[in-house]
């Protein structure tokens, strides 16, 4: 009986499948007939731009029957595309994040491509040819003027020409702008320049570390540019001697050296670009650095435009208001720009504290200078140095 | 030259010490360039 009831149930099975499958043919759109296929003369047809007939297949289907956007049961509303699109594009769309604040409202940042492009295109290139053509006319300059000798030799009488804590101020910040500019050049060109020859593990590797020394650096940099302001501002203001520096030329070329104190017009325009790009490289840095937590460049624009500088320039007034991505944009195309004028002072620096003056070196390294070099280069501060001297010696032992 | 060695010296000790303030506070380049969803190592 078992057995019989176990056959019955496995016809009615049987019956109920062999049903079934003519359901599922029917419920199924049918298939193309071959001679709907697209063939190769449709292609052809269409390449020579005729127009071939459609097909059912292009239009059977779920997106085909769907209600068109602009509907009212469309996908968005009624709205056409192009305003959720500009909306975000422009900064104007409600856009609400659960996490990131104002940077992850950004949705689509407009003007990123221009900042990209800026930067591994005209910025780089533009900053590269400027310290070549620097370089450039430094050797052409050694090669006509040759090395400036100190006239009538050396003495071999020295006088102290910076202090200790003065040594160590120049080379904290010499050290660090030199690690920083090595560092900064890597992580500039690195990507576009050196990456396609050492691979993208390499340079990821360089990134890394270039990054964690550039970021920790800037704080000796910054506390050198600090030291050195306060050792050195008061020997820095101008004076009216530094007119007769200006009208000798300096004494760049011939042998005539025209008198200075302790700095000379030429050292005191090279502290003062250090000090003001120095602090201007280490505002933009520390943004950097703190990301999205301080905006320079919204406030700086708006003077700017209030000053009308754009409009002596020629350009339309600068943007005010900027997206957080776009302050930390322009703080890096600005610490580009400041550092590039950095290093080229920097490097016109080390020349003539090098091989470009004899007994230049001499000042920074073991802090004593030749006599003579001193006579040449900074009279009036011997002068002053002579007096103090005197002075310090009558008090020692006044006369009777 | 001694001064310059200890410059050098000196620069090399800030930076160390900063690197490691700046993880402390949270404001490591890592922290602040990357997210939870940046496989860092």
């Amino acid at each position: 009986m078992k057995l019989l009831e176990r056959l019955s149930f496995a016809v009615l099975m049987m019956l109920a499948l062999t049903l079934a499958a003519p359901a599922q043919e029917v419920a199924a759109p049918p298939p193309a007939p071959v001679t709907e296929r697209q063939t190769l003369d449709d292609i052809l047809a269409r390449q020579k731009g005729e127009s071939a007939a459609r097909h059912h297949r292009d239009t059977d289907s779920a997106a085909g029957q769907a209600e068109s956007i602009g509907g009212q049961l469309g996908t968005l509303g009624g709205a056409s595309d192009s305003d959720v699109w500009e909306a975000l594009r422009f900064g104007t769309a409600d856009v609400k994040v659960s996490a990131g604040g104002a940077p992850a409202r950004v949705v689509m940042q407009d003007r990123g491509m221009w900042w990209l492009t800026f930067r591994e295109g005209r910025l780089s290139n533009w900053g590269f040819f400027f310290w070549i053509g620097l370089v450039t006319f430094l050797v052409i300059f050694y090669l006509l003027r040759g090395r400036i000798m100190v006239s009538g030799g050396l003495s071999g009488i020295k006088v102290v020409r910076f202090t200790a804590i003065e040594r160590f101020a120049h080379w904290m910040l010499a050290g660090s702008l030199m690690l920083l500019g090595a560092t900064g050049l890597l992580l500039l060109f690195g990507r576009t320049w050196f990456m396609p020859y050492i691979g993208k593990d390499i340079y990821a590797t360089i990134a890394h570390y270039s990054k964690l020394v550039h970021n920790n650096v800037s704080w000796a940099f910054m506390l050198g540019l600090v030291l050195v302001f306060l050792f050195w501002v008061h020997h820095n203001v101008p004076r009216r001697i530094d007119l007769t520096w200006f009208a000798q030329g300096g004494g760049i070329f011939g042998n005539k050296h025209p008198p200075a104190r302790k700095f000379n017009a030429g050292q005191k325009i090279l502290f003062w670009t250090v000090i003001l790009l120095g602090a201007s490289v280490s505002a933009s840095g520390l943004s950097l650095i703190f990301p999205f937590e301080f905006n320079l460049f919204a406030p700086t624009f708006a003077t700017l435009n209030d000053l009308g500088v754009p409009a002596l320039l020629g350009m339309d007034p600068f943007p005010t208001q900027l997206s957080p991505q776009e302050e930390m944009q322009f703080a890096q195309l600005w610490h580009v720009i400041a550092s590039f004028g950095l290093m080229a002072l920097t490097t016109a620096h080390i020349y003539i504290g090098t091989i470009g003056m004899q007994g230049a070196f001499h000042a920074m390294g073991s802090g004593e200078v030749d006599l003579n070099w001193a006579n040449d280069h900074h009279k009036l501060w011997v002068e002053e140095m002579d007096e103090k001297t005197r002075r310090l010696a009558d008090k020692v032992s006044p006369a009777e | 030259m001694r001064a310059m060695y200890l410059a050098f010296a000196a620069t090399i000790v800030i930076g160390v010490v900063a690197h490691y303030a700046l993880e402390q506070i949270g404001y490591s380049s890592q922290d602040r360039y990357s997210s939870d969803s940046v496989r860092l190592d």
